[in-house]
């Protein structure tokens, strides 16, 4: 059964039901000053396949992972700057090809042994040897040379070409630092908890899949990020992650105190929590928005004005309004707002049918019998491969479907697995691709467009991408970082490379015991915060 | 009866063989691989090089010519190795034979609800001397099987656990979290139990012998116990094989609406993932308990009536 009829049949239930019974009020008590001890019950929608978080990309897993490692810096969510964390300083040479971080003292792993230069590269080694399976790690270090210990405190990680976004992918949990006994142990057996030892303000507990995972509070930590709000232990005794997968018992397991956090609310149970006790904390992903990526080799995409067309064919506020929640933004860039150097494009992203039509027009694209525009013979039509990887996915994309019909624009769209959408992303086989990607970083611009990495527009030679994105990758200096990412945002947008839609959101909600569960810059979890009251 | 058993243990490896084969054919059928599920993942597969998922592939042996790693996955199997799952990177076998514990809690507690419940409505139905009442409980069954478990799981848990909050909503800890899930699996399978039962009983009560008994001066019921259930019970434990899967298949569900760790578990996060070590595990263990449970049938038939028997004696 699919997860929205299933959550409008509990929704229906839950009329039935209340309508017989008055349940009483939660009471929103003062919570006073953050009191150490007690458990965190968190209901989480997926079983995170596995634990380590030098290996895995999904949020089910990496909000696990995060509170077992450090990382060398910490980014604050508020500014996107790069801060202090288990390195005091660090710089970097003028072609961003090597980082110098230096450690602080007194950091340990929670075997005992020191968070000093050697395990930092042994951590950094076995990150690259991953390969692949460093799902997020072998992107940030494509083009890792290697690290030297200078002396015990002091590290400088090397790369092959300027790498500006190394540090930023220092400040997250897949380059987070694992002690050396930890690589004792197998990938698969670190996957499952065995050896995965960190020196993060949890340490790991158990893992049941499916069911449960338990961290505990990490004795005696006091090497917080300087972006922590309190410093020394965290506050909770124990994290406990249940896995929930179905939407309606999640919500109404926290409504009926049985947990006391909840990740992953839909948009249909939103307003369960607003205004009575609950809390509903959110947070847009940074990175790139969920968007129809055009290959400007396929089709009728090949015509510039066609996919200029689709850009303003699309009502984005129409899209957040009813399919999603206010939550939810309507997208303004390519880049999601809480992306370092994101760019407000909004005026080239706003609802104009007239102009899409006038276009269309121009470029010889003339109304067919069934609506749909047609040159030569050829139907204005493009296909767009998804997979179900956000539930409303498929709502959003039948009503840009809709959208597009008024202005003679046939998008069909197709649900693949998320395995076999892997396969036709790499084959190259596609006309628009739907996704987004979580990324605290311009540079995953480069990493999606530029024609020496994954160029999934297949750009040629000679694009107006390359330029910007390169130098954006060249250099750490906000000055010049931020007018070449604007350029390269502009542009992709101007050429139609892409038809940005509508900015992903961490949706949360706990009760009135649960506090400071909040979000890292790249909107995952971060619990060193987080407390429970009156338990 | 020895040549019996042996005929029916070979049919029973062959089912197995043919399980373990069929699966694995079908699931390279499909396309899109577990590799490329792992590692695309969270950020659709972005950092991944043709080359990184060719090495991977390699890794787990899905670059061999695909008869040779059907020859290689069956010969481990024969040991009981199915090999490391894709997603997790635990065993395969490990994981299937450690979900099995609390399925078969909540599925053996269904089942004692369900022939509780499915029995005692086909009795009462057939017993009662009201008309209207027999008619009443007879049209239970066709109405419980007609229920989509999932919803009656949602339902169950919106009522019991939401708002009486008598039972707890998630979890494997405990009797208490037996109850919902278990009732939730016992309403369709009472359901086929209760109906079958019920329509064989009517069909013995119309037998001659039946009648006889009655106009000896039997009780009712002491004919409903004393001669019915004997002849009537034959069918019903025909469908035990159908029971058996009805709880299989049904704790994927209700392992999902109520959170908890089992075989259903498993089995939907294997088959999203197209995790064949776990999937074809799953499918092997699922076929030898049908395999199993039918032939425990097939033994107790002529316990159960003696013309069965007969039949088997003069046929050998």
């Amino acid at each position: 059964m699919s997860r929205t009829a299933a959550t409008s049949l509990l929704a229906l239930t839950a009329l039935v039901v209340t309508a017989c019974s008055s349940a009483g009020g939660s009471t929103g008590a003062d919570a006073g000053p953050p009191k150490p001890g007690g458990t965190l019950r968190l209901g989480i929608s997926s079983s995170p396949d596995c634990v380590d978080p030098q290996q895995v990309g999904t949020n089910a897993s990496l909000n696990v992972g995060r509170q077992l490692v450090d990382s060398l810096t910490d980014q604050d969510p508020a500014t996107g700057e790069i801060k202090p964390w288990l390195a005091e300083k660090w710089e970097s040479n003028a072609d961003s090809t090597a980082f110098t971080f230096h450690l602080r003292d007194g950091a340990t792993f929670s075997d005992g042994s020191p968070v000093d230069a050697t395990a930092v590269k042994t951590s950094f080694d076995a990150i690259k040897a991953l390969g692949p399976k460093s799902q997020l790690g072998s992107g940030y270090l494509a083009v890792y040379k290697g690290t030297t210990v200078v002396d015990p405190k002091t590290v400088k990680i090397e790369f092959s070409v300027p790498s500006a976004q190394f540090l930023q992918a220092s400040s997250t949990m897949s380059l987070g630092v694992l002690a050396p006994a930890a690589y004792k142990k197998t990938a698969d057996q670190r996957c499952q908890g065995d050896g995965l030892i960190g020196s993060g303000p949890f340490v790991f507990e158990s893992l049941k899949q499916n069911q449960e995972i338990v961290l505990t509070k990490r004795k005696g930590y006091n090497w917080g990020s300087s972006l922590f709000k309190h410093q020394g232990e965290a506050y909770l005794d124990k994290i406990a992650y249940k896995i929930v997968p179905e939407p309606g018992v999640r919500t109404g397991s926290l409504a009926s105190a049985q947990l006391d956090a909840i990740t992953d609310v839909q948009p249909v149970d939103e307003p369960q929590f607003t205004g009575n006790g609950f809390t509903e904390p959110t947070r847009p992903n940074p990175g790139v928005v969920f968007n129809l990526h055009a290959n400007v080799t396929k089709g009728v995409l090949t015509d510039e004005k066609v996919r200029q067309a689709v850009v303003k064919g699309i009502n984005r506020p129409e899209v957040t309004n009813t399919v999603l929640t206010p939550n939810y933004k309507p997208a303004t860039s390519i880049l999601g707002s809480a992306t370092p150097f994101y760019t407000d494009l909004s005026p080239l992203l706003a609802y104009d049918p007239a102009g899409a039509t006038a276009l269309l027009e121009s470029a010889g694209w003339l109304p067919g019998p069934d609506g749909i525009r047609t040159k030569n013979g050829q139907r204005l039509t493009a296909k767009v491969v998804f997979s179900l990887v956000f539930n409303q996915n498929k709502s959003v994309l039948e009503l840009v479907q809709q959208q597009l019909r008024k202005i003679g624009f046939d998008l069909r769209i197709e649900q693949r697995t998320t395995a076999e959408s892997v396969q036709i992303t790499q084959s190259g086989n596609y006309e628009y691709l739907w996704y987004n990607t979580t990324r605290a970083d311009p540079d995953i611009l480069r990493n999606l467009f530029s024609t020496k990495a994954n160029n999934r527009s297949k750009l040629s030679a000679g694009n107006p991408v390359d330029a910007p994105l390169d130098a954006q990758s060249s250099t750490v200096d906000p000055a010049k970082r931020k007018p070449a990412a604007e350029e390269a945002q502009r542009a992709i947008i101007e050429h139609g490379y892409s038809a940005p839609v509508f900015e992903l959101t961490q949706v949360l909600a706990h009760g009135p015991n649960a506090h400071g569960v909040g979000f890292e810059a790249s909107s995952r979890l971060q619990l060193f915060d987080a407390w429970v009251s009156g338990s | 009866m020895t040549r019996y058993l042996l005929r029916r243990i070979l049919q029973a490896v062959f089912v197995l063989w043919a399980a373990f084969t069929v699966s694995f054919v079908i699931l390279y059928l499909l396309p899109g691989d577990a590799v490329s599920a792992k590692l695309g993942g969270g950020e659709a597969g972005l950092s991944v090089t043709p080359e990184q998922l060719a090495a991977a592939k390699a890794e787990y042996g899905l670059d061999d010519p695909l008869p040779l790693q059907y020859g290689k996955r069956l010969l481990a199997a024969l040991h009981g190795d199915f090999g490391r799952s894709i997603a997790t990177g635990d065993d395969a076998t490990n994981m299937v034979v450690s979900a099995l514990p609390p399925t078969l809690a909540v599925t053996g507690f269904a089942l004692v609800l369900a022939i509780l419940f499915g029995g005692g409505i086909a009795f009462a139905g057939t017993l009662t001397r009201h008309r209207w009442l027999g008619n009443l409980l007879l049209a239970l069954p066709p109405l419980g099987i007609s229920l989509p478990p999932f919803w009656v799981g949602l339902l169950l848990v919106q009522f019991f656990s939401f708002q009486l909050r008598l039972l707890p909503a998630l979890g494997s800890n405990g009797f208490e979290s037996l109850m919902l899930p278990a009732i939730t699996l016992a309403i369709p399978t009472g359901a086929i139990i209760g109906q079958v039962l019920a329509k064989s009983l009517r069909t013995q009560l119309a037998e001659p012998y039946a009648e006889i008994a009655l106009a000896k001066g039997a009780s009712r019921s002491r004919v409903h116990f004393g001669h019915l259930l004997r002849n009537a019970a034959v069918p019903t434990l025909t469908i035990a094989g159908v029971v058996a899967g009805n709880l299989i298949a049904g704790s994927v569900i209700t392992e999902t609406v109520f959170s908890r760790d089992g075989l259903g578990r498993v089995t939907s996060s294997a088959v999203t993932a197209q995790d064949i070590p776990v999937v074809q595990a799953v499918i092997v263990l699922a076929a030898l308990v049908f395999v199993v449970i039918n032939l425990l049938v097939d033994l107790v038939y002529p316990v159960l009536d003696p013309r069965i028997r007969h039949r088997e004696t003069a046929d050998a």
